[in-house]
């Protein structure tokens, strides 16, 4: 294992554990009827946002999915605004425009979430050829659902990527299921990364629940586009706590196999490692419990007090730059 | 015939068990169409289907199975192009593009494609298929979930679209769609859904091309479709009270487009409005005006009017999607603004 320090993990931790308790408390929300529209968690898939996103600056870039609230906390986003912009208030990340499903902050390098599935693939060539263009070092990684695995629009990308040498790392979330489609239904491979063959790219499969492992792979693959070695494709794979959306029964899960992914959870797996080997300690982890739920509480306070957005002054707005 | 209460999303249901039954070249595909059902890591488990994302294909696998009801990788791309290709070769295919908005995937196949083969091949070709999908805001579910796309295709030739607004009419205008020898985009808005009403227990159809007037009136006439349709119909209801009596016509099929019926109620009430939830321009709402302005001139006394959304994508946030929907005041005032 390469050497990861204190505060690195200090970090780590911290982002994931907000990105729990983040999603656990818009569940609540969701149920109790307080956020309108779709909402999809990324409970269960922290390791990877948080391990991949270890790597970046607030300059690099990301693309991200429709279950997009983890990536922006990874990325830095501050979760007040975030939870304001699932209420639909005029304070949120967007004003409100967007919502859960268009979750951004452009300047944290984080392009959005996207409401389609694959459209992150191309958008993610794009500003990697900025980086290239403009000479900075800048890296975009994409991260895809493996029901994006099999979008036309991926496949495109990857290969663009590769024959222009784009810095972009392809980092396939696969929690198993395209919303009730199997992967092993709806793939061919037998593994994803299987894929980057194609492309002439480095391709490797991680345990999405294992940071460390995350972490490492991600490490590799974001040094090479930095260098300006060109792109590489991780899958990572893992489970999700939740439906598809909230409101999805999740009868297409056996219930053995929430057994088994309770079993595998990614913050109880960081935390067991990092206290076993005396690299955090119990007290530290109880401070990051204490601050990251109280982060939340403030966020959803945040969003409750706030405003409604008016619609005679901004429901034509932002459409264009400029409209005569 | 005997009928009784059916939810929009059970009578389209009912259509495509029926012509499937009817009908063995039709088969039924779409990301999520079976859902979880019937696959091998799920036996033993005696758990329901998905059916689709909102439960309007639940239960057709479990009738005609895996091979006639598929469940697709999210590929629109390869399973709309397929269903061209099954189409031209000999099926009936039913492909279920979950949103419109998804079209922006996979558009090359329907309108490069599927629209053309007939023509370009000088008529030696068919391609009977039925794209369903879903269209309109209320959800909530923001700028690429809630678009009203439908004039976007009904501009293009060789594609015919219906718009339909109750479950009668849903589930005989799908049967029809589904016998049509052309593809079909078959649009259904997502808040209908739920709605109930009569339906016919039969098959039955309803032909494309004929608008139904759901309401007589003699002093103005608004044109419009899917769920403004029910918009519009509560908006004459009020007008009532002052003494004003607006004829609704629902368009049902926006290509073939009714023109005769649009023409006769324009030429009759001697006003027009079209209230379209789509945005204003190039829709099938200046269409009509165009149509009202060109064809039915000298009977107009008022000049053919729009209630639309605005110029700009669909909101997320409540407040602001309420405001960028026509409502139900707005029409009346538009009306009341005309007399």
């Amino acid at each position: 294992m390469a050497e990861i320090n204190k505060e690195k993990l200090l970090w780590a931790y911290e982002r994931m554990k907000l990105i729990r308790t983040f999603e656990d408390r818009v569940a609540g929300l969701f149920a109790e009827g307080k956020l309108p529209g779709f909402v999809h968690l990324y409970a269960g898939e922290e390791a990877i946002g948080v391990g991949v996103i270890s790597h970046l600056t607030d300059k690099d870039y990301i693309t991200s999915t429709h279950r997009g609230h983890g990536h922006c906390i990874a990325k830095g986003v501050d979760v007040s605004p975030m939870m304001a912009e699932l209420y639909g208030k005029a304070t949120g990340a967007c004003k409100g425009k967007g919502g859960s499903m268009h979750i951004a902050d452009v300047d944290k390098g984080m392009l959005g979430a996207n409401g389609i599935v694959g459209a992150g693939g191309p958008l993610a060539c794009g500003s990697g050829l900025m980086a290239k263009t403009l000479g900075t070092d800048q890296v975009t990684v994409c991260f895809f659902g493996d029901g994006a695995a099999e979008q036309g629009t991926m496949h495109e990308a990857m290969n663009l990527a590769s024959i222009w040498k784009l810095p972009v790392v392809f980092v396939c979330e696969n929690n198993g299921y395209a919303e009730t489609t199997p992967w092993g239904y709806h793939c061919a491979a037998k593994d994803i990364s299987d894929r980057a063959v194609a492309y002439d790219m480095p391709g490797a499969t991680v345990d999405g629940t294992d940071f460390f492992a995350v972490y490492e792979a991600a490490e590799v693959a974001i040094e090479r586009a930095r260098k300006g070695e060109g792109p590489s494709l991780i899958e990572c794979r893992g489970f999700r706590y939740y439906g598809h959306f909230e409101g999805d029964a999740m009868l297409y899960f056996t219930e053995e196999e929430k057994a088994r992914n309770r079993a595998r959870d990614p913050i109880e797996s960081f935390k067991k490692r990092v206290l076993e080997r005396g690299l955090l300690s119990e007290e530290e982890i109880a401070g990051i419990d204490a601050k990251t739920a109280k982060m939340v509480e403030e966020a959803v306070e945040f969003a409750e007090e706030s405003p409604w957005p008016v619609p005679e002054d901004v429901l034509t707005t932002d459409v264009y730059v400029s409209y005569p | 015939m005997a009928t009784r209460t059916l939810t929009f999303s059970g009578a389209i249901n009912e259509a495509m068990r029926l012509e499937m039954r009817r009908d063995p070249t039709v088969i039924l595909m779409g990301e999520d169409v079976a859902g979880g059902a019937t696959l091998p890591h799920m036996e033993g488990e005696g758990k329901e289907a998905w059916g689709g994302v909102l439960g309007v294909t639940k239960d057709l696998v479990t009738e005609f199975g895996r091979d006639r009801v598929l469940d697709t990788p999210i590929s629109e791309s390869s399973f709309i192009g397929a269903a061209v290709g099954a189409a031209s070769t000999g099926l009936r295919p039913i492909a279920e593009l979950m949103f419109v908005d998804f079209f922006g995937v996979c558009f090359d196949q329907v309108f490069n494609q599927g629209a053309k083969l007939r023509y370009m091949f000088g008529g030696k070709a068919q391609v009977p298929m039925v794209i369903r999908t879903m269209i309109g805001g209320g959800f909530r579910a923001a700028a690429q979930h809630s678009q009203s796309l439908y004039s976007i295709f009904t501009h293009i030739p060789g594609i015919k679209s219906v718009v339909p607004s109750t479950p009668y009419d849903a589930k005989g205008l799908l049967s029809a769609a589904i016998q049509d020898n052309d593809p079909v985009i078959f649009f259904e808005h997502k808040v209908l859904y739920g709605m109930e009403g009569e339906v016919p227990e039969d098959n039955y159809v309803i032909p494309l091309g004929v608008a139904d007037v759901k309401r007589e009136g003699n002093d103005l006439t608004i044109v419009t479709l899917g769920r403004m349709v029910h918009f519009s119909l509560e908006a004459a209801e009020k007008l009532t009270g002052d003494g004003v009596e607006v004829e609704v016509v629902d368009l049902r099929s926006l290509s073939p487009l009714d023109e005769e019926t649009i023409l006769a109620s324009v030429r009759k009430t001697h006003r027009l409005i079209v209230v379209d939830e789509a945005n204003p321009r190039c829709s099938i709402a200046t269409d009509i005006v165009a149509l009202a302005a060109g064809q039915a001139f000298d009977y107009l006394d008022a000049p053919p009017t729009m209630v639309t959304a605005p110029h700009a994508p669909v909101p997320f946030s409540p407040v602001l999607e309420d405001a960028y929907l026509p409502s139900v005041d707005t029409i009346v005032a538009t009306v009341q603004s005309l007399l």
